[in-house]
């Protein structure tokens, strides 16, 4: 293997270390949340992709509904469409490969496909580091999903209180200039005024919606 | 119940990360779909800290979550690791309730 690859590998491996301490505090979160061993699993491995799975889980857990965690979720994963489309001259063109590369479609595998000079040494970095990042975000959430499974009363420990935590953890990278901030303190601003008088879920689709108002507009 | 859910959610997360593999590159390179695109998770995650901060069911409410995110908050601003940052919140919140 060529020195670069040696590289990539290293990266690659380090992130999805890095990945497992977030998968750790997902499989918690989710059992925390009243979901079973089976579909906390069926998460990380089916949906793959964080954010979208912290939204599900924290909707549940606050009582929110399944429906509105789904659509949550699914609004969260729209900017992964946004990734394959810097993606898709490098994975190659054929249905099948695509078909095949989609599940590993998120940040930091696009992150570690596009910093490369060459499209094989792309797609090289996009294997490995889906590969490390699937296996150990995986075994992270079945590890922190067993440790929560043996714990008496999830709720007294606090568990109610990690998911916006996490949300933070996640949004602060984003909000390094002002549009983001007006947006999210209005966002949430709105989610609230809105919340007493709608079906739970409801406020967070009219959030989606006002956005693309905005950003739709010319 | 559950489980329709997390089916149906996973799908659709799948199907938009194929959707930006196999649709026509100009669709979603119009820079107006991109920027809705990029303010969508910013704006949706801020709604999730409110609403699972500040409410129970549909009352709005002040209680030892919001101490939890405050300490959050700080360990965000002290580049604090994730599991560092969570953890906080959960062990604000149980500590509070204990009194």
């Amino acid at each position: 293997m060529s020195q670069a690859r040696k590289g990539i590998v290293r990266d690659a491996v380090g992130i999805g270390v890095a990945s497992g301490a977030y998968a750790l505090s997902f499989g918690a979160l989710s059992i925390a949340a009243g979901l079973s061993l089976l579909q906390t699993m069926a998460l990380s491995l089916l949906m793959f992709t964080g954010a979208s799975q912290f939204a599900m889980v924290g909707v549940i857990g606050a009582g929110g509904g399944v429906w509105a965690g789904a659509a949550t979720a699914a609004l969260l994963g729209s900017r992964n469409a946004l990734y394959g489309v810097r993606l898709s001259s490098l994975l190659g063109r054929t249905q099948l490969r695509r078909v095949a590369a989609a599940q590993f479609v998120i940040d930091e595998t696009t992150a570690m496909a596009i910093a490369r000079d060459r499209v094989e040494d792309s797609r090289f970095a996009f294997l490995a580091t889906g590969i490390a990042l699937f296996a150990l975000w995986n075994l992270g959430t079945l590890i922190g999903a067993l440790a929560t499974h043996a714990l008496p009363n999830p709720k007294v420990l606090g568990f109610d209180a990690a998911p916006p935590a996490a949300f933070l953890a996640l949004l602060a990278p984003r909000l390094r200039s002002r549009e983001p901030l007006a947006i999210a303190v209005a966002a949430g601003v709105v989610a609230l005024v809105v919340l007493p008088f709608l079906p739970a879920g409801v406020p967070l689709l009219i959030v989606a919606i006002l956005v693309a108002l905005l950003g739709l507009r010319r | 119940m559950i489980w329709a859910g997390v089916l149906v959610a996973s799908a659709a997360c799948y199907a938009l990360k194929l959707a930006g593999l196999s649709l026509p590159q100009r669709w979603l390179q119009e820079p107006r779909v991109q920027r809705t695109v990029s303010l969508l998770p910013v704006a949706l995650l801020a709604a999730l800290i409110a609403t699972l901060t500040f409410s129970t069911g549909h009352k709005l409410v002040l209680d030892v979550r919001a101490a939890a995110l405050g300490v959050a908050a700080i360990a965000v601003l002290l580049r604090a690791p994730f599991l560092v940052v969570v953890a906080s919140a959960a062990a604000t919140a149980a500590l509070l309730r204990l009194f």
